[in-house]
């Protein structure tokens, strides 16, 4: 298939790993953060390790839109997908998010009714069909799932749709990055930038972490010969001795990002004093709400939330997973209390999250395997 | 560290052997997936319930001896939405299921049931041309329609028109077939390109704004069945992938004979629109049902035998050898990829859900 296995060719994957290979200096641990859990998906569904040194550690980052959501918020969705005549949507991987009291899925067999999505628009096209129902888009995500929120609310205004709002809990990349930055448990090597995120930001947004910190960052796409090129890319910073933003994705992403894109975020919403970070916890300046002149629109304003912060089961260590200073599998509960079928943590629940991606692709020992000789 | 992580995925193997227990207190759409949700609901709920040696094996029909013969039997429920797609509708897809489930368990398909529970209001002439289609179907197959229910629900008590149907067959002498029968070093073929049944039925439900030249792959696969048995002594399992896709049986597989199950990725025929529309929806198309194709564990040693009998035959045309079983991890399914890693093919846990970003 075009454009797809272009991206996914062994031949050349095994002519990376060697370059991979000779450009790192013996003796030397290497640690990468893939930010976004697009990249983690990619690494663990493709089998991308086996092309790396043991010395070159991937650190999963929290770039996973799911997996940062607070169970609160998920409570306050129940809660307005409760209210009569209210017909909720949401994109699929936020249906099996446990909140404090049961997923999406528990709460329509108990009678709600959350619907899956593709698209916003998708939404509003539900809320034309149904005026006698006030639909709720529930928007979860970063910059890459903001700018279709923000068109659908200007299409709700222009249209003068009066049943229709947003659940907006989006988020922004670059504090959640410079949290793990700041954070004194974790020394990291360099950054695989999020993809996506960046088709919206562009690559500005990231020269702090090059000029203050003095780390390598490389933009990169997500089919798997991206992510080893990007492997490669930081490598040789790293032995030039250099620190600087570099552009793997150019195919995608312009440097200085989607100024229309932006424009409509910046139209509709605007950043939060603070916000719940699932793990992490609050974060100052990294999440977006509806502005007041689209108040008709934010299901916030329009609903009275209950808004309870309710505290991560104990057992949980999502947050170490997210910021990554634990493997998924190093979590006490992994794969045991906490698995894909009964999740405890959203890293579990999201093809994003790396506790899944982990247990679902990669629960089994490479050397072991090795050594049965497969293939 | 390494036999740290070891030690950490044994905890895991050992807490998946434990017996299933269903947790939630209602019955979500999780539990009609034919994921493990599915799996646990079967076996903590029914199988608890109804246990038996012929039930045990939750094979696709129960073997039944009555006299000196062999028989199967088996039973299905249809709920498709929509009723009619491209490339068939639920009456060809109730009697395809089930002659399939009795021709996978090696039996040759003799008789069918019919139950209808039709909603209120249902238009006759749709439910005159899905009963249409099941004859034209049954006619195909080699097997009659022998007795039959209906039942009608009030409006919004069902969605138009559910079908049920069960069927019986009877099992040649010598025709010995079970997933616990797989070994190492047999070779895992597919009848044909997976998925086209469910990537059809997702985009006939018109909610994805994508257009893909397909068809559903609906079809009886008893004169199949019959030709490879025909010419291959050496087949241990067959499997109609529905479901859950290919991946699931698989899994199955696995679990059944203890055995390890590796995929070539780059050996699994996929048609290009079926890999098109899994790419854009995030989804595996080893996942994705089939309502034509089966799954056939053959001793190795009759491959090409196997091979040349499914392609000889015109629905096997684009049959091929998708993997093998060796003896570790026992239990797991491992999929070499395309690109060339090595990583696990697990249970699906619910409906396959689209990626976001």
């Amino acid at each position: 298939m075009r454009f797809v296995d272009e991206f996914r060719d062994a031949d050349k994957a095994r002519a990376l790993s060697a370059k991979i290979a000779s450009l790192c200096e013996p003796g030397r641990h290497y640690k990468f953060m893939e930010v976004c859990g697009g990249h983690t998906h990619t690494i663990y569904k493709h089998g991308l390790e086996d092309y790396l040194p043991e010395t070159i550690e991937l650190v999963h980052g929290p770039g996973c839109p799911v997996c940062v959501i607070p169970m609160g918020r998920v409570d306050d969705a129940i809660h307005i997908a409760s209210q009569p005549g209210v017909l909720m949507t949401s994109f699929g991987d936020m249906m099996r998010v446990p909140g404090g009291n049961g997923n999406f899925f528990d709460s329509n067999a108990e009678g709600t009714n959350i619907r899956m999505v593709y698209s916003p628009l998708d939404a509003l096209k539900l809320a034309r069909a149904n005026p006698d129902q006030h639909v709720v888009f529930m928007a979860i995500g970063f910059e890459t799932t903001a700018p279709s929120t923000a068109m659908t609310v200007l299409r709700a205004a222009a249209e003068d749709v009066r049943n229709f709002s947003v659940f907006c809990n989006h988020v922004t990349i670059i504090p959640a990055i410079k949290a793990i930055l700041d954070s004194p448990d974790l020394r990291l090597d360099g950054f695989i930038g999020p993809g996506h995120v960046s088709t919206i930001i562009g690559c500005r947004p990231y020269e702090f972490i090059a000029r203050d910190y003095r780390k390598p960052v490389v933009v990169a796409g997500f089919e798997p010969l991206d992510i080893l090129q990007s492997i490669y890319m930081l490598l040789r910073q790293l032995d030039a001795g250099r620190a600087e933003v570099e552009n793997q994705y150019s195919r995608v992403v312009p440097w200085n990002g989607n100024t229309v894109a932006l424009r409509a975020i910046n139209e509709t919403m605007q950043l939060r004093p603070y916000f719940e970070w699932r793990g992490l916890g609050f974060i100052s300046h990294s999440a977006l709400r509806v502005r007041q002149s689209y108040a008709a629109f934010d299901a916030e304003r329009l609903f009275d939330l209950p808004g309870v912060r309710v505290a991560d089961p104990k057992a949980c260590q999502c947050g170490e997973v997210l910021k990554g200073v634990l493997k998924p599998w190093e979590c006490k509960v992994f794969g045991t209390a906490c698995t894909p079928e009964t999740p405890i943590g959203t890293c579990m629940v999201s093809p994003e999250g790396a506790c899944a991606a982990y247990y679902n692709f990669g629960r089994f020992s490479r050397r072991r395997v090795t050594e049965v000789s497969i293939g | 560290m390494i036999d740290r992580e070891q030690q950490v995925l044994d905890r895991i193997d050992r807490a998946r052997r434990r017996a299933p227990k269903v947790r939630e207190e209602r019955i979500t759409l999780s539990h009609g997936s034919g994921g493990k949700a599915t799996h646990t609901l079967i076996e903590a709920v029914f199988l608890d319930a109804f246990r038996n040696r012929m039930l045990e094996p939750l094979e696709d029909a129960a073997r039944l001896r009555v006299g000196a013969a062999r028989l199967a039997l088996t039973t299905d429920s249809y709920v498709v939405s929509p009723l009619f797609f491209p490339g068939g509708d639920i009456g060809d897809l109730a009697v395809n299921g089930t002659v399939n489930d009795l021709a996978v368990s090696g039996a040759v398909p003799l008789y069918l049931t019919a139950g209808f529970i039709l909603e209120e209001g249902f238009p006759v002439a749709d439910l005159v041309r899905i009963v249409a289609s099941m004859r034209a179907a049954a006619e195909a197959a080699g097997v009659h329609i022998v007795t039959g229910d209906t039942k009608v629900v009030q409006r919004g008590k069902a969605d138009g028109c559910y079908v049920n149907t069960s069927g019986v067959g009877l099992i040649a002498n010598g025709v010995e077939l079970g997933a616990a029968l797989a070994k190492p070093g047999d070779a895992i073929l597919v009848s044909g390109p997976i998925g086209e049944h469910g990537v059809t039925i997702m985009l006939a439900r018109g909610e994805l704004d994508i257009d893909a030249d397909l068809a559903s792959d609906t079809a009886a696969v008893n004169g199949l069945v019959a030709t490879l048995l025909a010419a291959t002594p050496g087949v241990h399992a067959l499997r109609d992938a529905t479901r859950g896709g290919v991946a699931t049986i698989l899994n199955e597989v696995a679990k059944a004979a203890q055995v390890s199950v590796v995929v070539d990725e780059g050996a699994v025929p996929v048609k290009a629109e079926v890999r098109g529309a899994c790419e854009l929806l995030g989804i595996d198309p080893l996942y994705v049902a089939c309502e034509g194709r089966f799954v056939a564990v053959v001793d190795g040693a009759e491959v090409d035998t196997a091979l040349a009998a499914l392609r000889a035959h015109p629905l096997g045309e684009q049959a091929a050898v998708i993997g093998r079983v060796t003896e570790a991890p026992a239990g797991l399914v491992l999929l070499n990829t395309a690109f060339g890693g090595t990583r696990i093919v697990d249970l699906l846990v619910g409906d396959p859900l689209p990626r976001i970003c």
